[in-house]
């Protein structure tokens, strides 16, 4: 291989990962986090949940299948910090290759490095929770820097309103996407629904739109979701107007923490692709991706839990007794990963509209 | 949650054929295991004696009982079960769980399916209403149609275009289809399918089309989850059970995966699937409009060889989830064994890349094509496990043969072969690959050629040229030594390249701190903190997931790959050694490299290393873990082949001393050895020119047997009448191994061959069986029929037997198993050859004298044996080998000094007869009903000696049809015949008789071609063709004359209804 530059990767605790620089040769800080999927690396790079963070794959070969078009990303660049793998595979074999991923990082201006055992970096972030850490690239060091405490979302989310789908002059048809780090296929998934969305930035108060709306999504996103307050009094307007919502990943914390629950960071998150989840008070079971660091604790007041994770329990999304409020911790729009559930989006719009009939509310 | 069910009935596979092999051992044993744990009772029928799962301690009762409807119906209505798992025992226990169903028997008996319904399994084993079904749940199927008849199959077959798939319906293993590109081979193709199925399905060939298999489980609540996901290295067109396959799946983006995945889930949830189902998909490895371009090409609604891979290869336990789930259980209710703290609704995520290479015995089938398709010929598969695709395939590579080192090693003599073997599909292309790229052959080009991804083709290409830049450099650094054993290297291999010694290498390497991490297998990818105890090696880490064992450890090693000569009852062997260590408070550790056996399973051992079988491996493993010591003798001769060398360094070899072992192998020490202790051996001498051959048979004339020194199996041995023969077969075998001298012997015929097993202690007989052969020697031990106990040997043989036994045991000081072959011939006892490690009949003998010989042999090794007495036989036991001639195109099914069956069955009877009766049953579609007898006798001898089983015929009321010698002879002796012409003549001739399926079962006696004139020739082939035909048309065939006795002899003894239906508790008891 051609050019291979000395790389480390330097934990929060002193550890050192000695390893390969593949892709930019820039050092970086920020969190260091691991996903456990097997395929979908041009989907998790430009997932802007990932924001701040260097990834960790564990499966051990990455670049196989090289990077498609721009279209078929979760956002318009490469998200994460710095990659980390195992084996970095050169010659790629696809049709739907554009370039290899090693081009694909330098073009993008991200670092990353081959360290052989990642099974021994994924175990201790596994045990000792994740960390903060750096690459380190020919020795240029730089200081640790964590992420969690910079307003993420705002890093990532739109700055203007943005409209999709076709026009849609009732209302009926409309609904507005809270950006707090959109994955692409959340739109393009309710845009394959004929449905018309406004995607507004994360610190839109919706009800202040001059245009009607027959519902709300508050999309995926990184970081703590604490730091994202204007959101938070947002959605708590939104509830208060009854305007049907469904949150997703970071829209469920939002959710959670605008009717009064509480949120904590888990030891080392959920970030793979084989989640499993069960819809609670019944034997049915669906595997999710997910990726996120911070997860309900306490179910606010008029809600209970929808989902749990048939592994460790945790909260996997909370749904209103009576409104039609609900959200989900893991990724219905998948990409990458299971197309299992997929009907949480049918669900939520069958549910607002019935309400706004029920309540013949005009939109 | 308590079950229903309170007495369960299992199915299993009976003998391994290509097609139905080891894995449903495996599947069954788990099976059985999991209902087991709901305290539900257990029935069991097989009649494979090698299996783990017929062993005491799964199964409540077991019958030895071919697995048919007529027989099952029979122990259904003695046991009365309340359900029956049908999924468990390959297409064998489907097709007769089927028949139960449509001849109302389970209705009748009030017995319930486990699992899937039957209405779903009958939809995917018809093809036509399958495709239907699929299309109308909007999955597509390639263009396709079924016919019945020759004529149908020209209309289908014209509607739809060349080139196309056909099969056979009902079929397993891809049995008799091909891929057709003009009339001429779809003719011969269906042809072929109508043989031995009713229906034909053709269907649009993809060439090309990239090969991917999804593993489903659903549970009766409709959870789905595809525990793992496969894709062949080789293209659409080779049978899975033939290709080299990949897990996961390394080709495919994201979208491809799971909307595969995805219509996986949606084509299990249409049929309702409770338990596993395998889905084949062909994609297309280039878009169409942007879309994706798939078909489903094969669903098995039941446990496969891939499931059996699929465990392996993600450590979910799929057979024993099934069993759960047919009980009515949820995939959130079970919990996951590995893990042991999650459950079993999860898909395993892997850190690492398995890679599983088939293993293929062509040469063992004379006149066998080698060319590889549709329809599967591989006999057994080994699978590795690495963290690049090049460790994985190198290991994989090793692991196969035992021999080959590297893809990069191949014996391609000249071009033209090169372009041969990269063209035609055959088990060494991926050689020949190797070969191309370093002779300079673009992969582009070998992709155009062989369909074959260019990711698989890169990967490979970075090994040739790795290979090639060490070469040119030469300098062993640090570094680079690291990157070749990243690679997959073999220190033998790196020795080779720069002209050292694989322990040179080995020093070296260990002097750099160059080890093998040892990784866990724990489904997670890291995720959760699993305590598991499955293992595998890696030059890609820092650190080991486990602490060494310690002195307490026992490693046993495993038999490798199936292969014909090492199957399943080496298996059996090694497993009871690992289980026998807890009783010396031991910890055993496992290492094999098979995954269809049962050693493999997670829980046979305190660890499991999935790894090979080579002296770097184990000494790896052995000096890592620090081990006690070392168990060799029980996995075949592949691990004994590692004696030496192991003990050369100094490990703790247990039971007999390698130096005796190599007194028993060395064919010359051995001879000494005999001389000095006066015991008779058949004349011998070897011979590196042909004047010391010629010598020999001067003074002790024809026949002779031909061999080269260590073999198993019979590998290249011969019979030879006359010097030419002679001449002919030395200039192949000398070629076959230079190193080694060639050996003959003279060849006794007419002898009986008996075998006799047992187990010492320092030298001392602790325990001991024997059992006699059917046929006379001259037919390989592993293809006879064999009896226990002997039914036609003078008790003054036997104690002559036992007497020499004794002797040697005692001169090798045998600590151990061991089995000794001898000749009878007049009475007098000849030794032809001793095994110091566990034989192929040790299952056999433990299970019908009620003694683990495998565990006596651990207690050997501890000196704990204890002296056990002769043990009269209740019963009569009779194992039949099992043989997969229909499988093999062109292969001739005639029984030879080399072995050739795949398998075996044994049952149990009152007598020789009955047992015998049983025994051909279970290994043989036979029609009671059909009163008509083909007889083919060569030779003058055997028409005389076969006259009272013709006579017998009659009596019985069979219809004699003789071709023309036998008629002539048979009129000439009063027994009335039909003439038919020979194949060669017009017809309606002997082969139509055969096609039409006219006959019940045919006596085809051929003598030795002592004579090779034109007409001996003419009447060989003519053989031949008769042979072929009627194991292509599933008629049972008899080349032996004296089990062909034997069996009609049993036949008037016994009518079926008089067959006993007993457990093997029964027969024990009896």
């Amino acid at each position: 291989m051609a050019s291979k530059k000395k790389a480390k990767l330097i934990l929060k605790d002193g550890t050192i990962f000695m390893g390969e620089s593949f892709g930019t040769p820039k050092s970086v800080s920020g969190e260091v986090v691991f996903a456990t999927g097997m395929v979908g690396y041009p989907e998790a790079l430009t997932d802007p949940s990932f924001r701040g963070q260097i990834l960790v794959l564990t499966y051990p070969l990455v670049g196989s299948y090289g990077v498609p078009k721009k279209e078929f990303w979760e956002s318009n660049k490469i998200q994460i910090l710095g990659l980390i793998v195992c084996n970095y595979i050169d010659t790629p074999s696809h049709h739907a290759s554009q370039k290899t991923l090693r081009n694909w990082l330098k073009e993008e201006g991200i670092p990353a490095i081959e360290i052989k055992d990642t099974r021994a970096l994924t175990q201790k972030l596994r045990d000792e929770g994740v960390s903060l850490g750096k690459i380190v690239i020919n020795d240029k060091d730089i200081l640790f820097e964590d992420p969690n405490l910079r307003n993420l979302v705002a890093e990532v989310s739109s700055k203007e309103i943005l409209e999709y789908g076709e026009i849609d002059k009732t209302g009926n048809r409309t609904i507005v996407l809270i950006d707090c780090g959109l994955k692409q296929n959340i739109l393009r998934l309710l845009i394959l629904r004929g449905l018309r969305v406004y995607l507004v930035p994360f610190d839109t108060d919706v009800t202040k739109l001059n245009f009607s709306f027959m519902a709300v999504v508050i999309s995926n996103g990184p970081g703590d979701p604490r730091q994202v307050k204007t959101t938070i009094k947002n959605v708590k307007k939104m509830i208060a107007k009854k305007i049907p919502t469904l949150g997703i990943c970071l829209g469920n914390q939002i959710l959670t923490l605008a009717g009064g629950g509480t949120t904590y960071k888990l030891k080392f998150g959920h970030r793979s692709q084989n989640q499993p989840v069960v819809l609670s008070g019944s034997k049915k079971c669906y595997l999710t991706t997910q990726n996120h660091g911070f997860v309900v604790k306490k179910i606010p007041e008029d809600f209970k839990e929808w989902f749990y994770n048939a592994n460790d329990n945790t909260n996997e999304g909370i749904i209103h007794k009576s409104l039609p409020f609900m959200s989900v911790q893991f990724h219905p729009e998948s990409s990458p990963g299971p197309l299992d559930t997929d009907w949480v989006f049918d669900f939520f719009f069958k549910k607002a509209k019935s309400y706004h009939k029920k309540n013949n509310r005009k939109i | 949650m308590k079950s229903k069910f309170k007495k369960i009935l299992v199915l299993g596979s009976g003998a391994l054929k290509i097609g139905e092999a080891g894995e449903f051992d495996y599947s069954g044993s788990q099976a059985i295991k999991a209902l087991k744990e709901e305290k539900i009772k257990i029935i069991l029928v097989n009649p494979n004696i090698a299996t783990f799962q017929t062993s005491k301690t799964l199964a409540d009762e077991i019958y030895f009982l071919p697995v048919d409807d007529y027989f099952v119906e029979k122990i259904i209505a003695r046991e009365r079960p309340d359900g029956i798992c049908l999924s468990f025992g390959g297409q064998t226990a489907l097709n007769c769980g089927l028949a139960l169903v449509q001849k109302g028997i389970l209705k009748k008996y009030h017995v319930k399916i486990l699992g899937t319904s039957v209405s779903s399994i009958e939809l995917t084993e018809d093809r036509k209403k399958f495709a239907n079904h699929l299309k109308s749940i909007n999955i597509p199927v390639p263009p396709s149609g079924s016919a019945l008849n020759m004529k149908e199959a020209k209309i289908v077959a014209y509607r739809i275009g060349f080139p196309l798939m056909i099969r056979a319906g009902f079929a397993l293993g891809g049995q008799k289809s091909g891929v057709a590109t003009n009339k001429k081979e779809l003719e011969e193709i269906v042809k072929g399918a109508l043989a031995i199925s009713p229906q034909v399905l053709i269907e649009k060939y993809l060439h090309h089309f990239k090969e991917i298999e999804y593993e489903v489980v659903r549970d009766r609540y409709g959870n789905t989850a595809t525990v793992c996901n496969m894709e062949n290295l080789d293209p659409l067109g080779i049978h899975t059970g033939d290709s080299i396959v990949v897990a996961p799946s390394q080709t495919l983006n994201n979208e491809e995966y799971h909307k595969l995945r995805g219509a996986s889930i949606k084509i299990v949830e249409s049929l309702k699937i409770v338990g596993e189902c395998n889905v084949q998909f062909a994609l297309n490895p280039n878009s169409i409009n942007g879309g994706l371009d798939y078909f489903v090409i094969e669903v098995n609604a039941r446990l496969s060889r891939s499931s059996a891979l699929a465990s392996k290869a993600t450590g979910y336990p799929l057979a024993y989830v099934a069993a759960k789930l047919g009980l009515g259980q949820s995939l959130l209710e079970i919990e996951n064994k590995i893990t042991k703290i999650t459950q079993s609704f999860f898909e395993p995520a892997l850190d690492y890349v398995v890679v599983k290479i088939p293993r293929w015995d062509m040469s063992k089938f004379k006149g066998a094509f080698e060319q590889i398709g549709s329809a599967m010929k591989s006999v057994g598969e080994v699978m590795a496990i690495g963290r690049s695709f090049e460790e994985a395939l190198s290991k994989a590579v090793r692991m196969q043969s035992g021999f080959v080192e590297s893809v990069t090693d191949n014996g391609f003599e000249n071009k033209a072969e090169l372009k041969k073997f990269l063209n035609i599909p055959t088990p060494r292309r991926i050689f020949a690959i190797a070969e191309n790229i370093k002779r300079g052959k673009n992969v582009r080009e070998i992709h155009k050629i062989t369909g074959i991804d260019l990711w698989f083709l890169y990967r490979i290409e970075n090994i040739v040229k790795l290979e090639l830049k060490f070469k040119r450099s030469n300098i062993l650094h640090k570094k680079l030594m690291l990157h070749l054993k990243q690679n997959g290297f073999s220190d033998k291999k790196i020795g080779n390249l720069c002209g050292k010694t694989e322990l040179q290498i080995r020093k070296l390497r260990k002097r750099m701190k160059i080890l093998p991490s040892v990784f866990t297998i724990d489904t997670l990818a890291g995720e959760v903190p699993a305590q598991t105890n499955y293992l595998y090696l890696t030059y890609h880490g820092e650190h080991h997931d486990v602490l060494p064992i310690g002195r307490n450890a026992i490693i046993v090693l495993g038999g490798g790959p199936y292969h014909i000569g090492s199957s399943v009852e080496f298996d059996w062997s090694c497993v009871h050694a690992a289980i026998a260590l807890k009783r010396h408070k031991k910890q055993s550790i496992i290492i094999n490299c098979n995954p269809e056996t049962v050693s493999t399973d997670y829980d046979m051992s305190d660890r499991l290393y999935f790894e090979n079988l080579s002296f770097e491996t184990v000494a790896d493993i052995f000096e890592f873990e620090n081990a006690g010591g070392l168990i060799i003798s029980v996995g075949g001769q592949r691990p004994n082949n590692l004696a030496n060398q192991l003990k050369k360094a100094n490990y703790n070899i247990l039971g007999t001393r390698t130096s005796d072992i190599d007194r028993a192998e060395d064919r010359n020490k051995f001879s000494a050895l005999l001389d000095k202790l006066n015991i008779l051996q058949p004349k011998w001498t070897s011979f590196i020119n042909i004047t010391e051959a010629i010598k020999f048979i001067e003074a002790e004339g024809f026949p002779i047997l031909v061999r080269p020194s260590y073999v198993l199996s019979g590998s290249a041995m011969r019979v030879c009448y006359k010097k030419e023969q002679l001449f002919n077969f030395v200039n192949k075998a000398a070629a076959l191994s230079p190193l080694h001298p060639v050996t003959i012997s003279k060849y006794i015929e007419n002898a009986k061959e008996l075998e006799f097993d047992g187990v010492a202690q320092d030298g001392l007989m602790m325990i001991y069986g024997i059992s006699e052969h059917v046929e006379n020697a001259g037919v390989h031990s592993g293809d006879a029929t064999v009896v226990y106990p002997t039914q036609r040997v003078y008790a003054s043989t036997e104690f002559q037997l036992r007497e020499i036994s004794k002797k040697i045991i005692r001169e090798l000081s045998v600590t151990g198993p061991f089995n000794i072959q001898f000749l009878v011939k007049d009475n007098k006892p000849f030794v032809i050859e001793v095994n110091l490690r566990a034989s192929r009949t040790f299952p056999l003998l433990s299970k019908a004298m009620d003694v683990n010989f495998p565990e006596i042999a651990v207690d050997s090794f501890f000196g704990k044996a204890k002296m056990h007495n002769f043990i009269y036989s209740k019963s009569v036991v009779v194992k039949s080998p099992q043989f997969s001639f229909a499988r093999l195109l062109g292969a001739d099914p005639v029984l030879r000094v080399e072995m050739s069956s795949t398998g075996e069955a044994a049952c149990f009877g009152r007598d020789y007869d009955e047992a015998l009766l049983k025994s051909i049953l279970s290994t043989n579609k036979f029609d009671f009903q059909n009163k008509n007898v083909l007889l083919s006798l060569g030779g003058e001898l055997n028409k005389a000696k076969f006259l009272d089983a013709a006579n017998i015929l009659l009596t019985l009321g069979y219809k004699i049809f003789a071709t023309d010698t036998t008629a002539l002879f048979f009129e000439n002796n009063n027994v009335h015949c039909s003439v038919v012409r020979k194949a060669f003549e017009h017809s309606p001739n002997v082969l139509n008789i055969v096609e039409n399926k006219k006959v019940a079962f045919v006596v085809n006696l051929s003598v030795e071609d002592k004579k090779m004139n034109y007409k001996e020739k003419r009447r060989d082939s003519d053989g031949f063709r008769v042979r072929r035909a009627t194991v292509d048309n599933q008629i049972p065939l008899f080349t032996d004359l004296h089990l062909a006795r034997a069996f009609i002899k049993a036949l008037a003894h016994y009518k079926v209804e008089d067959l006993e239906i007993k457990s093997y508790k029964e027969y024990l008891q009896s």
